[in-house]
């Protein structure tokens, strides 16, 4: 053989042998040891924060609340949304106290409540996962030998985890260095946060050469007490229930002391090794690799402590197998590796071809993988049932909503006339065409502020907005001859205002920007025709929107809330006097005012979920509704597919911890790539014929014109 | 010739500040510190105090521009725009608004995106150069409209279309490569071939047509008539002398991107899951975060300075009439 044609072979068989590495050649991942207990899924963007004290969306919960652990978690199958002791022992025990401090007792009326007490006891014997922080050695130093590259390769330690952890924490929750998203919220709860705040300011200015732990430890938090290693006290004002769905949210996870010390090394800072983004925490994982431009990858922690999956479930669950690893020591699988994926169409197809576990649903490819029946049900469509994928679907713990500003002239203000344009409004405002149209059916007409699944919520004829629906059997949307009527009694027949004899006209401010948005206004522009009122979209960007719904210029406004956690609270603070946006800067964008309902979220907000306390929220509806500061909009509902190899996947809206309980089938996912990732080559062939052929006729012009003469 | 490059290079200095200084104020038409406060903080539950800490803790609570609080020469340094301005000219970029430094990121990055940019360059420039070459040697018979014809179809699809197809075609139907993803060294190669090959194909069109107007000008000269007049084939006056004498112009087209390469593409790698700069800056203009896009716009203000230099030096090197002195 000769030495050209010698090389080319070694390049090529290189090249094939390169290729046929790791199976298939269009897999997308490089290690063998990834074929195991592995979860494969996405992230769509960089997360901003993996700090606990900072991290408030989705993303970043989805790769934090694997590796820090609060206090209590929510019970993974049971409903409604139940909460158990995660790091605690027990649930704590709160006790109330007046202002002059003497002890209440459980029946003691919320308004005599000056204080509450929660006692928190922590479980015994739980570990850090291994890191160099815990390594004292290394807070001074570190090894000259470190590539810097990986922290793991750094000697790594542990230690027991104590109740200082929870106290260090919330201090970091109030350091004005940490810019905590709910610093202002809990300033307002938890006693001598502020002050605290105010002191660390002051230490910061004041001795600037002072590190983050030494200037945290250097003072005490009033209302946070250590009581031992295992037991610690919260004093917040007033009665606060819904406190405790805050101790089970990663803001209030442990955090060791060792980690801020460790991480204040400027090697590590020009490396963005940070505590805000290399987690150090007690939970079932621990984050090997964070390259938030490609991949994260979390392992099973070592240290992890004793945690079952859950034996206990709804009948749903139990029929669904959900309860097939009850008992079982978790997590359950050994590797979670996210893949960056920014594009739904790339995300889509890997899922197609077994790479990712599982998928949400775009629009793009909705129809290839649902269908609707004649009756309304979801299915998969046939290529979806063909590769054994599963479909999961739940009414998510959100509202989107359509608001007005309550201090506008014409759409605002608790007058008749003001209340019945906005329920004629309310009344053409067609969801379930919107829900059809822009969601591909995946939603459910709102009746309140309220969603399925929260305490408060109810459904059926009980439940139904009396305002916008009549019932017949089922909730059946009022006629637009019906909204008319109200729209004359308000004074602007058949859309002229009788007190000007002009076209009623109203603004809607939109920062919808995205490829449906001129369908979506348009939309919005034919619901108000039915009642011939003009409506003028007035675009802007997100900072100017942000600024109109501040200063309270917008008339209109399209706006959506996702629940904190499962308590009525969190929505109806949506419309509470006290939170009105425009004057006191809080969530209720609408500036809804009803002293009425105030008085009575008052009184909601800190009873139990007994019947009394549905009694009053289904007043507090009431009002809402007939008030109609919101088009009530719906509640998104949240598909998403499996692979047959992906188990106990359970739609639990609260928890963010979810990882720790699925399994993996890896022979069966092996089993099902091997099928649908066999390499097709005749197409290959077939461009080098074409090729070939085209050869041909380039090689008899070429032949034309060398031996043409010039002339 | 080093006075020339000295010249230019004092030249770099007042563009670069014209460039920041333009820079900032667009910026900041758009966004006031409160917005990127507010835009970092997220949306529930921020106060005005938590935007006001938020500022002060990034050194964003000062005068835009000029100080009035501040004496004598602070009324200009103790500003937003000195702060973040001052330490760009050392190559100090600093800490993006959300707290990584942009130097490491910036050193992350840019591999991945080098790894597709240079291969689609070198392997671009020569299908370009060879395809229009050819089509200069079957110019005026069937074979070069066809190419012509097949170059404007090729120019008249949107780039997108090509990444999506290819992703189709051979990553999902003939699933010969990952339809995205990407992996550090040596198994880098599996993840690039597919985006460097649309990278190459869906800049045939465009490429191929521009390369054959370069070619057709210099064909027409009169070496080329003696060339052929002392008995060269086509073939060797086409590849031998004309490609030779129309590297001025090529040279022009890539050594001025040469440095910007590492910058990355946009939609390219976003689609491939390339982990690259190609989204660093808009993704920093999304967010509101200054100090990325300051750092940014200043760097590859300075690689198209540099990429200009190296194209005038480049000249000298293949155009011996040429001289910077």
């Amino acid at each position: 053989m000769n030495k050209p044609i010698k090389r080319i072979s070694t390049v090529i068989v290189s090249l094939i042998l390169l290729a046929c590495t790791d199976g298939a050649l269009n897999n997308p991942y490089v290690q063998k040891e990834d074929n195991g207990k592995v979860i494969y899924t996405v992230f769509s963007e960089r997360p901003k924060h993996l700090d606990p004290a900072k991290a408030y969306s989705s993303n970043e919960y989805a790769i934090i609340a694997q590796v820090y652990e609060p206090l209590f978690q929510y019970h993974y199958l049971k409903r409604p949304y139940q909460l158990e002791p995660l790091l605690a022992q027990s649930m704590p025990r709160v006790r109330y106290f007046d202002a002059q401090n003497k002890p209440l007792d459980e029946t003691a009326l919320a308004t005599d409540i000056a204080y509450s007490e929660y006692l928190l006891t922590i479980r015994k014997g739980v570990k850090f996962q291994p890191h160099p922080s815990f390594n004292l050695v290394l807070h001074k130093t570190l090894p000259e030998d470190w590539a810097g590259d990986d922290l793991y390769r750094l000697p790594l330690a542990t230690r027991v985890l104590t109740s200082d952890d929870f106290i260090y924490q919330i201090k970091r929750l109030a350091d004005p260095a940490t810019q905590s998203p709910i610093a202002g919220l809990m300033g307002g709860y938890i006693i001598g946060f502020n002050d605290f705040s105010k002191k660390q300011k002051a230490l910061q200015t004041q001795f600037p050469q002072l590190r983050k732990a030494q200037r945290l430890q250097a003072e005490s938090m009033m209302g946070v007490r250590k009581i031992n290693e295992q037991q610690f006290i919260i004093r917040i004002k007033g009665k606060y229930p819904q406190f405790i769905n805050w101790l089970a949210m990663p803001f209030f996870s442990p955090m060791a002391w060792e980690a801020d010390e460790f991480y204040s090394h400027q090697i590590l800072l020009k490396k963005n090794m940070s505590l805000d983004w290399f987690p150090v925490g007690t939970g079932p994982y621990f984050l090997k690799e964070n390259n938030p431009n490609r991949r994260m990858v979390l392992l099973k922690n070592p240290n992890f402590h004793d945690d079952f999956y859950p034996s206990q479930g709804t009948a749903e669950s139990l029929s669904a197998g959900l309860l097939a690893d009850a008992g079982k020591q978790l997590p359950l699988t050994d590797k979670v590796i996210f893949s960056l994926e920014k594009e739904s169409i790339p995300y889509w197809n890997k899922f197609l071809q077994g790479y990712y576990d599982s998928s949400g649903i775009s629009s793009d490819s909705f129809d290839q993988a649902v269908v609707f029946s004649a009756i309304g049900g979801v299915g998969l469509t046939d290529n979806m049932r063909a590769r054994d994928i599963g479909l999961q679907t739940a009414v998510t713990t959100s509202t989107h909503y359509l608001g007005f500003n309550m201090l506008d002239d014409v759409v605002g203000g608790y007058t008749q006339k003001n209340k019945k344009l906005r329920q004629a409004i309310s009344i053409v405002m067609d969801y379930e065409e919107y829900i059809s149209i822009f969601q591909n059916g995946r939603g459910v007409p709102s009746q309140s502020i309220i969603p399925p699944g929260i305490f408060g919520h109810v459904g059926g004829q009980q439940g139904v907005n009396p305002v916008v629906y009549e019932w017949r059997g089922k909730a059946v949307r009022r006629t637009v001859s019906q909204a008319k009527e109200l729209l004359t009694a308000a004074g602007y027949e058949n859309g002229i205002d009788s007190a000007t004899g002009k076209p009623l006209v109203l603004y809607f401010d939109s920062m919808d920007s995205g490829p449906d948005s001129k369908a979506r206004l348009n939309w919005l522009r034919k619901q108000f025709d039915k009642l011939n009122i003009q409506l003028v979209i007035r675009g802007t960007d997100y900072n100017r929107f942000q600024e109109k719904m501040r200063n309270g210029n917008a008339q209109m406004f399209m706006w959506a809330w996702n629940a904190d956690y499962p308590d009525p609270e969190n929505f109806l603070f949506l419309l509470y006097g006290k939170n009105a946006k425009a004057v006191h800067g809080g969530e209720n964008a609408a500036n809804y005012q009803n002293a009425e309902f105030d008085a009575l979220f008052e009184q909601m907000s800190t009873m139990d979920n007994t019947p009394q306390r549905q009694a009053i929220i289904d007043k507090m509806i009431n009002i809402t509704q007939q008030d109609a500061a919101w088009l009530w909009g719906f509640h998104p509902k949240a598909f998403s597919l499996h692979h047959a190899w992906y188990k106990n996947g359970n739609p639990n809206l609260m928890a963010n911890n979810k990882t720790k309980y699925i399994n993996i089938d890896p022979v069966l996912r092996a089993n099902y790539q091997a099928k649908w990732n066999k390499p097709v080559y005749w197409p290959l062939a077939i461009v080098l014929l074409v090729f070939l052929c085209l050869l041909i006729p380039a090689y008899l012009i070429y032949r034309r014109i060398e031996r043409s003469t010039a002339l | 010739m080093i006075n020339y490059i000295i010249r230019r290079l004092l030249y770099v200095f007042p563009v670069l500040i014209g460039v920041n200084i333009l820079t900032f104020v667009l910026f900041f038409v758009v966004n006031t510190p409160d917005d990127m406060a507010r835009m970092q903080l997220g949306d529930k539950h921020v106060s005005q105090a938590a935007v006001e800490n938020w500022k002060q803790q990034r050194g964003y609570d000062l005068p835009l521009l000029w100080n009035e609080q501040a004496q004598g020469v602070e009324q200009a340094t103790n500003t937003i725009f000195f702060k973040k301005s001052v330490g760009l000219f050392v190559f100090d970029l600093g800490l993006s608004d959300n707290g990584r430094d942009i130097a490491a990121d910036i050193s992350q990055r840019m591999w991945p995106s080098l790894a597709i940019a240079i291969p689609s360059l070198i392997f671009g420039v020569l299908a370009n150069i060879t395809f229009a070459l050819l089509l200069i040697f079957y110019r005026g018979n069937y074979l070069e409209f066809g190419g012509l014809f097949l170059c404007i179809v090729s120019m008249s699809i949107s780039g997108l279309f090509y990444i999506i197809a290819g992703q189709y075609l051979i990553g999902k139907l003939l699933v010969l490569t990952p339809i995205s993803g990407y992996a550090p060294g040596a198994d880098a190669f599996k993840f690039i071939i597919l985006p460097v090959l649309i990278g190459v194909v869906g800049g045939l069109g465009s490429g191929v047509r521009w390369y054959r107007s370069l070619f057709l000008e210099e064909a027409a000269k009169d070496y080329v008539r003696t060339a052929k007049a002392k008995g060269l084939s086509d073939l060797q006056v086409l590849f031998k002398h004309v490609l030779k004498n129309a590297l001025i112009p090529i040279l022009t087209g890539i050594v001025v991107i040469l440095p910007l390469l590492f910058m990355g593409s946009l939609i390219s790698e976003s689609f491939f899951g390339i982990p690259g700069l190609g989204s660093y800056t808009i993704d920093a203009i999304s967010s509101q975060d200054f100090a990325i896009v300051r750092s940014m716009v200043f760097l590859g203000s300075f690689l198209y300075i540099i990429g200009l230099l190296l194209t005038d030096i480049s000249y000298t090197l293949v155009d011996p009439r040429v001289s910077l002195d």
